[in-house]
């Protein structure tokens, strides 16, 4: 019996003891003659019943599959079943003769939840920390054969070349970051005039009949996945840029930074317009009066008085969107190139951390190679330099919350 | 003096009209590109949802059940698809009735011959497209529903080649999704909202959440290549990999919707129910929580149809295998519609373009009716207190 199965034998036979588990519990206190009053309502004994089957049973599910997976013992299908499930009947047992009119049976089964519902809670914990011990982990021993200097300040990438003890020079990351902020820059000038425009047009100038429509709408393009404005990318904006480069009499290449930058700006536009439009609206009425009480304008107003105000909660979006951008990774696989490219011009094919990341991992490499490992060494700082962005955010909009809410 | 402020006043006015007129071309912009992407992607995909089909004398005998490609007489066996005729063997098994019987069939033709059909790009010999267009004036020859599309797997023919397999990958990756993710994923709001003490842990794992939802998606694919692959022991391209991989991914966006519909409940009722003498969870469970469903069911439509378009992540733990048959398990190796996309979108041949596009179209038409239903399920639910 492999896993799948054991799991599923285990469960679907454990569903059917709970509810006896259940019933016993509640008939324990329904069927009782005596005249004591009884602490909890009866179905709280059937639930408190049903823990004490249940939390044997997923112990020793648990000590087996840590058994299992450490290789200690080898545990099989023949002996997990029986054992589990006397520890369920053992437990049930148990539970059965502890229920009695004094047992406070509902403050039990709150503790169990209370529990259980930490428990869960624990685990957005655990992924953050699984995230970064599982980079930091492999990205140590890209570390212990590249040194850190190297890949920093290193101007050449071709970890094909990088074979055995040859690896100095060869895992230079400065061109794959200077593409990386290359394509940013360019969805960034695209995104920020538009989405902030958008924004405020929405916030300031559209009836709500319009903005019930506009803002949906423009939630569409977040909506999109970015497999699509890859492919998008690729076939549909990257042939026109190399025409309109030709019919300017430039030259560029079918992998140009261009194409992925552009479409990647138009994917950010929602994340920019929607948070810029929930300060600007958040920015109190009286001091929009205030000012068209004065004589101003509707665009002075807006310019001289909502943007200098709701100016944290907009740094805050674009460095959201910032973060976003660096991390984008299926529009570049597709449509910008795998060649490091230590370039200006946009033109030019160039390429990017997470497209060398895919790259990295998607090959027939060993899984201990520095090409693979390199992976985890641009994750790494990847990573870092997202929650950086993220905290330095997070702290800038609670700094505006605080004025003006 | 009054003609100065008069022209202060015309440029002031200008200068407004002009900053409108900025705003409303940003929102135009934005407007017509949506509208260029979704012509543009329908144009490309529509033509896909037609296949080119032959009618030609299908010989079931003994000679082409060795040689598969004398089924058709001579001057058909070039356009008609090799894939198709290859799968006749395994045809005439399954229906011994038909054997020594020729019958006149439509059939499926060659990629060629269906791109010279749509007016494509093609590699079709000039014999060949005389030959077409001479069945085609006799009616031999048409452009029929391709319902190939929708039934068969991932093929290197793409005459064949359909979408069948990931969308059944794409089901069971996200069934895998929801089980993981929504019960730990509510639990943690209603622990957060209604159970916690406002302590340093809370405050940790609040800024975690936050951090989670920001961490690029690639890194989560790093996360499951490492933790569930090559720790757990996981199989690689499994759907149970990419499922709990997403899981993780989606975990964050139910939790912060799930608080917003757990806030949104008015203290009232939690202490209404607290007077009558109801414990905390009583009263989350048969008060708060009810109240609360409908926004939980938004937001978790929301990160469903998110993870649905999510691809990096499982790139990186190998779901662009190529996946020909439907995963029976979830421990089998599966591809998902955007992955499918993902390597259609890097075939040479250019008949998989259309087909791309298609799955595109498809699968931006389940997007967009997830979104539509969260749209649709928070106005008819919603409850303004």
């Amino acid at each position: 019996m492999n896993v799948a199965d054991l799991s599923f034998y285990f469960f679907a036979g454990l569903l059917p003891l709970s509810v006896m588990a259940w019933m016993l519990g509640r008939n324990k206190v329904t069927g009782a003659t005596t005249s004591e009053r009884w602490n909890s309502r009866p179905g709280h004994y059937g639930w408190y019943s049903v823990i004490w089957l249940a939390a044997p049973a997923l112990a020793v599910a648990l000590l087996a599959g840590l058994l299992h997976l450490t290789g200690l013992y080898p545990v099989s299908g023949t002996v997990f079943l029986p054992v589990a499930f006397m520890a369920a009947a053992a437990g049930c047992w148990q539970g059965l003769r502890l229920i009695r009119p004094s047992l406070r049976a509902m403050y039990a089964i709150e503790k169990v939840i209370r529990g259980l519902l930490i428990t869960a809670a624990f685990t957005s914990i655990l992924t953050t920390i699984g995230i970064v011990i599982a980079i930091i982990f492999e990205a140590v021993q890209f570390f212990g054969i590249v040194s850190f200097w190297d890949f920093i300040t290193g101007t050449q990438w071709s970890p094909d070349a990088a074979s055995g003890e040859n690896v100095h020079g060869m895992f230079g990351s400065i061109p794959i970051f200077a593409g990386t902020f290359m394509i940013t820059l360019i969805a960034m000038m695209v995104a920020v005039p538009i989405g902030l425009l958008s924004a405020i047009f929405i916030a300031e100038y559209a009836t709500e009949n319009f903005r019930n429509i506009a803002k949906p709408a423009l939630e569409i393009l977040a909506g999109i996945p970015t497999v699509v404005y890859g492919f998008f990318a690729a076939i549909t904006v990257s042939p026109l840029v190399v025409k309109f480069a030709d019919s300017v009499g430039l030259h560029a290449d079918y992998t140009n930074a261009l194409a992925p930058g552009l479409v990647m700006g138009i994917m950010i536009i929602p994340f920019i317009s929607s948070l810029s439009d929930d300060v600007i609206r958040a920015v109190p009425q009286s001091m929009r009066e205030g000012s068209l009480a004065l004589g101003t304008t509707m665009s002075e107003t807006i310019r001289q008085i909502l943007l200098p105000a709701a100016l944290p909660g907009i740094v805050a979006a674009f460095l959201l969107a910032i973060s976003r951008a660096l991390g984008e990774t299926m529009i570049v696989v597709m449509a910008a190139g795998l060649r490091p490219n230590l370039t200006w011009n946009p033109l030019e094919g160039m390429t990017t951390v997470t497209v060398r990341i895919v790259d990295a991992l998607t090959g027939d490499q060993a899984f201990d190679s520095p090409e693979t490992l390199s992976a985890f060494g641009l994750g790494l700082v990847l990573l870092v330099i997202t929650l950086i962005l993220n905290v330095i955010s997070i702290y800038v909009i609670r700094r505006f919350r605080q004025s003006y809410e | 003096m009054s003609l100065q402020i008069n022209a202060n006043m015309k440029r002031r006015y200008a200068a407004e009209k002009r900053f409108k007129a900025c705003a409303v071309a940003a929102l135009a912009l934005a407007g017509a590109f949506l509208l260029f992407f979704f012509s543009d992607m329908i144009a490309k995909g529509l033509p896909a949802l037609q296949q080119a089909e032959i009618l030609v004398d299908v010989h079931y005998s003994d000679t082409s059940m060795k040689s598969y490609r004398k089924a058709v007489d001579k001057p058909f066996r070039e356009i008609v698809s090799r894939g198709w005729l290859r799968t006749l063997p395994l045809y005439m098994e399954d229906h011994p009735e038909l054997m020594g019987t020729t019958q006149a069939r439509w059939v499926i033709a060659d990629v060629d011959v269906d791109q010279y059909l749509k007016g494509k790009a093609h590699r079709l010999k000039e014999k060949y497209q005389l030959q077409i267009d001479q069945l085609q004036s006799e009616g031999r020859v048409k452009l029929a529903f391709n319902t190939g599309f929708f039934t068969n797997g991932d093929s290197k023919m793409p005459e064949l080649a359909g979408i069948k397999s990931a969308v059944v990958g794409s089901v069971y990756v996200l069934l895998l999704t929801i089980v993981f993710a929504l019960p730990v994923g509510v639990m943690t709001a209603l622990y957060l909202e209604e159970f916690a003490p406002d302590n340093r842990l809370t405050q940790t794992i609040e800024v975690n959440i936050n951090n989670l939802a920001a961490i690029p998606s690639i890194l989560f694919g790093l996360l499951g290549l490492a933790i569930f692959i090559n720790f757990f022991g996981a199989p690689r391209s499994s759907a149970l990999a990419g499922g709990l991989t997403l899981a993780l991914m989606t975990l964050p966006i139910i939790i912060i919707t799930t608080r917003a519909s757990l806030q949104s409940v008015p203290d009232s009722i939690r202490e209404a129910a607290f007077g009558l003498g109801a414990s905390r969870w009583q009263t989350v469970w048969h008060h708060v929580l009810p109240l609360a469903m409908p926004g939980i069911l938004t937001g978790s439509i929301i990160g469903l149809a998110q993870a649905m378009g999510e691809t990096a992540p499982l790139l990186i733990i190998g779901m662009m295998a190529y996946v020909p048959d439907a995963p029976g398990s979830i421990l089998e190796a599966a591809t998902v519609l955007p992955a499918q996309i993902y390597t259609w979108a890097g075939e040479s041949i250019r008949a998989y373009e259309e087909r791309t596009a298609a799955a595109i179209l498809v699968l931006l038409t389940v997007l967009l009716s997830l979104n539509g239903l969260a749209v649709y399920l928070r106005k008819q639910f919603e409850r303004r207190w």
